[in-house]
C-alpha cells in the first residue's frame, strides 16, 4: 500500500515535471527572423522543481489529505439535519426568495452605477444558468455550445435594430424564439448522441456559430462587431441625454427631472431581474409539468421511460430548445446593456462559466444556481489584482468543489407532486 | 389481436430466439415458460420493440409492428414491465403513474404555463386515474413515498399499475412474481386475473412460478433455447412428454 503510494507519487511528479519544464522552463525569442530557444533562469527551475515536490507529497499523502477534507463541516448545514417537513420548507423557499426579489428591486437606487451595472451581468448569468440548468441539470444532456443560442439572441437584436430598425421590446421575443429555433434544428441531428459525444458535437457547433460571425464579415461585420444597439425605451420614453428615434420621447423631460446617466442603468437592471424572475418562474412551472416529469423520467430511466410511450428525441428537444430560448432571452438583454457585441464575447469559456454555475449551484436546484451565479461574476471583480490566476482559481474551486461537495451548493430539491387525499 | 409470426432474433453467432409463433386473442392470458435463458425476455424485446428482431413478424390487430420504436409500439397500447423493476426510484410512487400518462396529458407548453381549466381538468384526471390504480393495487397509502423506498413487493405493483394507468389493450409481464412471497403472489394471481375480467385486457405473461402459471393462463407456449417446444391449454402442457422432460422434469 504504502509502497504502492509511492511509486504512483513519484510517477505523478515525474509527469509534472515532464509537461511544465519544456512549457515555462524554454522561451522562444524572436531576433529578427531567427528564432531562438533560450533557457530558464535559475528562479523558473526551482519553482518547476518546487511544483514537482508538492505534487509528490500530496499525492504520497492524498488519501489523508482527502479523508480531512471530507470531513470538513458542510458550509450548509442543512444536508446533514433532518430535512423539514415538505410543505413548511417550500413556503419558507418561497418567502426567502419573494424577498431576496424585493429587496433586489429597491436595491439599485442605493448603490453606485458600476455596481447597478455589475448586477445586471448577474443577472443575465442567472438567466444563462436557468436555461442551462434545463438541459443540464434537468434533462442530463451535457451542452457545451450553450454560449451559440446567447449570440444568436445578441446579434439577432444587433441585426434587426442596424437593418430594419427594431425595438429592444420587439427583438426580446424574436431573439429568444430564432435562439429556440436554432436549438430544434440544431438539437435534431446530435440528441441521439449520448454522453461525452454530445458534448463533443456541441462543443463543435458552439465554436461554429461564432467562426460563423467572425467571418461572415458582409452581415455581422467580423470581428469588429456591431455597435449602436439601442437601449431598451419605456412606453416610448428613452433614457439618452437626446431623442435619437423621432416619435420618442425622453424619460427625464417628461418627468421633468434632471437628466442622469444612471436612470438608464437602473432600468435596465430592473428589466434584466424581471426577466430573471420571468425565467425562474417559468422553468419552476414546467418542473411540475408533464414536459418537466418527462425529462426527470428519460433522465432517470431512458428504457423504462421509452416503454410508456416517450419518446426520446421529442422529449429531449423540447429541453434543447426551452434551454435555448432563456438563451436568446439572456442575449439580447445583453447586446442592449453593452450598446456593442463582437464574437469575442461568446468564446467557449462563456459556455464553460455558465455550466460551472450550473454545476457549483448543485444541478437541478435555482436557488443554487443563483448564488453560484453572483458568486462566479462577483469574485473575480473584487479580487481583481488576481485577475491572471482567475482561470486557475477557477479550476481550483471546481476541483474541491468536486472532491468535497459533489451535488452543488445546493442539491436540487424535487418539487414534490403531492396526492391530495380524498375523504 | 396479437401474433407472432416465426419470430427469429440472432445476437451474433448466438440464435436466441428461433422460429417461435405465439399469438394472443382478446379477452385472454397466455403464458411463455422455459428454461432461464430459453430466449423468452428476448421474445418480449422484439414484441416491445427493444430489439428488432432478424425474422419474422408481429401483427398487433393486424398491423405489422415488428421494428418499430418501443415508444410507438406503447403508444399502440402494448406495455410491458421489465424483468428487474424499473422505476423511476426518485420520483414519488405517484409520480411514477403521470410520467406513464405523458400522452394524454400532452396538451401545449402555453396552456400548462397559464393553467388553462381545459389543463387542470386534464391534470386533475390523471391525478384520479393514478389514485384509483393505486388503491387498485393496495399503494395508495404510499402515494407520496420515493419510489425507491418501496419494498419489492410493492415496487412489483407499482410497476404494473404504471402500466394500466396508459390505459393498455395487451399487458406484456416478465416474471411478475419473482421475489413475492406466497402471500404476494396469490394477490398477484387476482390482480392479473381482474386485469383481464374487469378491464378487458389481454395478458402475456413470462414466468417460472408453475402454480400461478397453470392457474391463470388460458394457453401456455413452451420455450427451450430458443425453439419452441410446445403450446396448449395447462392440462395439454401438464401432459407432454417433451416439456416434462425439457422443463417440469428437471423443477
Ligand atoms: N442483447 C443481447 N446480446 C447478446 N445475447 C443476448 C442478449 N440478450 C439476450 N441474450 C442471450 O439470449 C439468450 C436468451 O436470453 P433471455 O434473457 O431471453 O432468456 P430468458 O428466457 O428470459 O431467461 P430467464 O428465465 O433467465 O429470464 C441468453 O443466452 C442470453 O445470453
Ligand atoms: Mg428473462
Amino acid at each position: 500500500m504504502a509502497a504502492n503510494n509511492f511509486r504512483h507519487a513519484l510517477f505523478c511528479s515525474i509527469i509534472t515535471l515532464i509537461i511544465s519544464y519544456p512549457i515555462i522552463g524554454f522561451n522562444l525569442e524572436a531576433q529578427g527572423i531567427n528564432v531562438t530557444l533560450t533557457g530558464a533562469d535559475a528562479s523558473t527551475v526551482v519553482m518547476v522543481l518546487l511544483a514537482a515536490v508538492i505534487v509528490f507529497l500530496f499525492q504520497l499523502f492524498r488519501d489523508q489529505i482527502m479523508g480531512t477534507l471530507r470531513s470538513l463541516p458542510h458550509p450548509l448545514p442543512q444536508s446533514s439535519k433532518e430535512p423539514m417537513a415538505e410543505n413548511r420548507r417550500a413556503k419558507i423557499e418561497s418567502w426567502v426568495l419573494t424577498g431576496i426579489v424585493v429587496l433586489a428591486l429597491f436595491w439599485p437606487f442605493f448603490v453606485s452605477r458600476g455596481a447597478v451595472d455589475l448586477a445586471t451581468l448577474v443577472l443575465i448569468y442567472i438567466m444563462l444558468a436557468l436555461g442551462l440548468n434545463v438541459v443540464v441539470g434537468l434533462a442530463g444532456l451535457l451542452d457545451l455550445g450553450y454560449v451559440a443560442f446567447y449570440a444568436v439572441g445578441a446579434y439577432t437584436f444587433a441585426l434587426l435594430s442596424q437593418y430594419l430598425g427594431i425595438s429592444f421590446w420587439l427583438a426580446l421575443p424574436i431573439g429568444a424564439l430564432l435562439a429556440a429555433l436554432f436549438g430544434l434544428v440544431l438539437g435534431f441531428p446530435v440528441l441521439r448522441l449520448r454522453g461525452d459525444y454530445l458534448a463533443i458535437v456541441t462543443l463543435g457547433f458552439g465554436e461554429i456559430i461564432r467562426i460563423l460571425l467572425n467571418n461572415w464579415t458582409t452581415l455581422t461585420g467580423g470581428p469588429n462587431g456591431i455597435g449602436g444597439i439601442p437601449d431598451p425605451t419605456l412606453f416610448g420614453m428613452e433614457f439618452g441625454r437626446r431623442v435619437k428615434e423621432e416619435g420618442n420621447t425622453s424619460f427625464h423631460e417628461t418627468f421633468g427631472i434632471a437628466y442622469s446617466g444612471e436612470h438608464k442603468v437602473i432600468f435596465l437592471y430592473l428589466i434584466a431581474l424581471v426577466l430573471a424572475v420571468f425565467t425562474a418562474l417559468v422553468i419552476r412551472r414546467f418542473m411540475r409539468m408533464p414536459v418537466g416529469r418527462a425529462w426527470e423520467a428519460l433522465r432517470e430511466d431512458e428504457i423504462a421511460a421509452r416503454s410508456l410511450g416517450l419518446s426520446r428525441t421529442a422529449v429531449k428537444l423540447s429541453a434543447f430548445t426551452i434551454g435555448a430560448f432563456f438563451a436568446g432571452f439572456a442575449g439580447t438583454v445583453f447586446a442592449s446593456k453593452q450598446g456593442f457585441i463582437s464574437p469575442e464575447s461568446f468564446v467557449f469559456l462563456e459556455s464553460a462559466i455558465i455550466l460551472a454555475i450550473v454545476v457549483l449551484g448543485g444541478m437541478g436546484s435555482q436557488i443554487g444556481v443563483v448564488l453560484a451565479a453572483i458568486a462566479v461574476t462577483i469574485l473575480p471583480e473584487l479580487a481583481r489584482e488576481f485577475s491572471e490566476y482567475r482561470m486557475l482559481i477557477f479550476g481550483a474551486a471546481m476541483v474541491l468543489m468536486m472532491v468535497w461537495r459533489p451535488q452543488g451548493l445546493m442539491p436540487m430539491r424535487r418539487i414534490h407532486i403531492e396526492l391530495k387525499r380524498q375523504e | 389481436m396479437l401474433e407472432v409470426q416465426n419470430l427469429s432474433m440472432r445476437f451474433g453467432g448466438l440464435l436466441a430466439v428461433d422460429e417461435v409463433s405465439l399469438d394472443v386473442q382478446e379477452h385472454e392470458i397466455v403464458s411463455i415458460i422455459g428454461p432461464n435463458g430459453a430466449g423468452k425476455t428476448t421474445v418480449f424485446n422484439c414484441m416491445s420493440g427493444f430489439y428488432k428482431p432478424t425474422g419474422g413478424k408481429i401483427l398487433f390487430e393486424g398491423r405489422e409492428v415488428q421494428g418499430k420504436p418501443d415508444y410507438k409500439i406503447s403508444r399502440l397500447g402494448m406495455v410491458r414491465t421489465f424483468q428487474h423493476v424499473r422505476l423511476f426510484s426518485q420520483m414519488t410512487v405517484v409520480e411514477n403513474l403521470l410520467v406513464a400518462q405523458h400522452r394524454h396529458l400532452n396538451t401545449n407548453l402555453i396552456s400548462g404555463l397559464i393553467k388553462t381549466p381545459s389543463y387542470r381538468t386534464k391534470e386533475q384526471k390523471s391525478l384520479d386515474r393514478a389514485a384509483y390504480w393505486l388503491d387498485r393495487v393496495g399503494l395508495l397509502d404510499l402515494a407520496n413515498r420515493e419510489a425507491g423506498n418501496l419494498a419489492y413487493g410493492q415496487q412489483r405493483r407499482l410497476e404494473i399499475a404504471r402500466c394500466m394507468v396508459t390505459e393498455p389493450k395487451l399487458l406484456m409481464l416478465d416474471e411478475p412474481a419473482a421475489g413475492l412471497n406466497p402471500a404476494e403472489t396469490k394477490e398477484l394471481n387476482q390482480l392479473i386475473i381482474s386485469l383481464k375480467e374487469d378491464y378487458n385486457v389481454s395478458v402475456v405473461l413470462i414466468e417460472h412460478d408453475m402454480s400461478l402459471v397453470m392457474d391463470i393462463s388460458d394457453r401456455i407456449n413452451v420455450i427451450n433455447q430458443g425453439r419452441p417446444l410446445a403450446s396448449g391449454t395447462p392440462e395439454e402442457i401438464r401432459q407432454n412428454d417433451d416439456v416434462i422432460k425439457a422443463y417440469l422434469g428437471e423443477a
